[in-house]
């Protein structure tokens, strides 16, 4: 981006302003003149680490810069672009070793209620939830449900899984589980967070909300 | 200045007793969703003619005018826009770019530009660990002058300028971080914000992409009272907790970024009317 190339000028530009005691005349003939944004240096010198939220948080990787660019453009990430990322993020997820893709359900439930954890007032090293709820209608019992994403009720029954550890179900399964564990690998601007990639939660925590999901005997599937 | 309702003063029991009730109704209205959210809908509005914010801005009005800091003197000379000592209508067309300062300003650090530069006050003592008060805790004093400006505006036109390059180029720059997807979650304000019609759980979610309803009444009803946490709540707190959930650093307090975002909202808020300080959940 023009802006990284630029980044010096700002630098040199800003100082002027900061140090300039008698430089009024200069200041309003730099204002003036049409700049390209300095953006990303502003926004670094605008926050201060804190608790669990250190300041690389707001180095952003290539899907957060392609996707945040095309969101603001309202033009679509190209469609080798796309690929060519999606294709690299769905090489890196991990499967389960022990090729148990499913936990407990139960604990699934608590996680996708849980909307702490990784915020800048969290304790550092605090088990995160997933708040699926926040966006997402899951077990029915729940009525306070966001709407932000589609909805999971009946998630794994409309997907035809009698039983997720069958060779029948290990394609949905799979793919759940790339959803999940980086949701970018397979639609590269959702708005979902990579739970596992991002090591929101852990692998455990993932089996279990896959189990909220999948598993025949969760309020999802009754 | 309204005169204080007398419902201002519902105690802990009642609230209580209030949420009880209404968590009841929507249990009824199970059936159809549609009608836990009407229960919502109806409380918020019994709210509205008891807005402790009355408190926080009478207050405010009287702060204002008391001699205070090193330079034992009042803020009335502050010139928050319309000239010193104009107060009414002032908040309508900020942020925007002071030529003393040489900076674009929200209200918020212009009336700490007057507490600095009037009372004698020190800038570095305003950060974001003082300004907000605890949860139910006594109001800070920036949060009670916060209230009093701004309830001196109610009514007003919004009209955010953007006639200086400074101007434009902090609408620009709030643009580019109303964007910015990041950290641990890829979260950007767009990632809520960007559709009519959407909800976290139950709550509402305002479109503040562009100019229309969402961004004229998020812009018009903060700062606010929140009843969830017992206080008003200013608009340079409300941009810091909406990048808190999306997991960013800590935003420091009148830094340049939340000027930015503001002025990104309060320029797409062009057309709406002040209503604040508003009552929220």
């Amino acid at each position: 981006m023009k802006k990284h190339a630029l980044a010096s000028v700002f630098k040199r530009y800003f100082a002027t302003i900061t140090v300039s005691v008698v430089g009024a005349t200069l200041m309003v003939a730099c204002a003036t003149v049409d700049k390209p944004l300095n953006t990303l240096s502003v926004l670094k010198a605008s926050f201060a680490e804190r608790g669990p939220a250190k300041m690389d948080r707001l180095e952003q990787n290539e899907m957060q810069r392609v996707c945040s660019q095309a969101e603001m453009t309202g033009k679509a990430v190209d469609d080798k672009t796309k690929t060519r990322i999606e294709t690299a993020l769905y090489k890196d997820i991990p499967y389960p070793a022990d090729g148990k893709y499913t936990g407990d359900w139960k604990l699934g439930e608590r996680i996708a209620q849980d909307g702490t954890g990784l915020q800048f007032s969290d304790r550092i090293g605090a088990p995160s939830g997933a708040n699926c709820y926040a966006c997402h209608q899951i077990a029915p019992q729940e009525i306070s449900y966001g709407t932000l994403g589609p909805s999971l009720y009946k998630y794994g029954v409309i997907r035809g899984v009698k039983d997720p550890n069958s060779k029948d179900s290990e394609a949905i399964v799979k793919y759940t589980w790339a959803r999940l564990w980086n949701t970018h690998s397979v639609n590269l601007c959702s708005n979902m967070p990579r739970f596992g990639d991002a090591g929101i939660l852990t692998t455990a925590q993932v089996k279990d909300v896959m189990a909220l999901l999948l598993d025949p005997a969760s309020p999802v599937n009754k | 200045m309204k005169l204080i309702n007398p419902l201002a003063s519902i105690n802990k029991a009642q609230a209580a007793l209030l949420i009880i009730a209404l968590t009841a109704f929507a249990s009824v209205a199970f059936a159809q969703p549609k009608s836990a959210q009407d229960a919502i809908n109806d409380y918020r509005a019994s709210l509205q003619d008891g807005n402790p914010a009355d408190l926080n801005a009478a207050r405010g009005e009287a702060l204002w005018k008391t001699k205070a800091g090193p330079k034992n003197a009042t803020l009335e000379a502050c010139d928050l826009g319309l000239g010193a000592g104009k107060v009414k209508g002032a908040v309508g067309v900020l942020p925007r770019y002071f030529a003393d300062t040489n900076k674009v300003m929200d209200a918020e650090s212009r009336l700490v530009h007057c507490m600095v530069t009037l009372q004698g006050m020190k800038q570095e003592d305003f950060h974001a660990r003082n300004f907000t008060s605890g949860a139910g805790q006594k109001a800070t004093v920036i949060e009670d002058l916060v209230a009093y400006i701004y309830d001196e505006s109610r009514g007003v036109a919004i009209n955010v300028p953007q006639s200086h390059p400074m101007e434009k180029a902090s609408y620009a720059r709030g643009k580019e971080v109303f964007y910015f997807k990041g950290g641990t979650h890829d979260f950007s304000c767009a990632t809520c914000h960007n559709q009519d019609d959407k909800r976290i759980r139950m709550q509402g979610l305002p479109n503040l992409t562009g100019p229309g309803k969402g961004s004229q009444d998020a812009f018009a009803q903060w700062p606010a009272y929140r009843v969830s946490q017992g206080g008003l709540r200013t608009m340079q707190w409300r941009m810091q907790d909406c990048l808190r959930g999306q997991r960013m650093p800590e935003l420091q307090y009148l830094s340049q970024t939340s000027v930015d975002l503001i002025t990104f909202m309060g320029v797409n808020a062009q057309g709406g009317k002040m209503a604040a300080p508003a009552l929220k959940r």
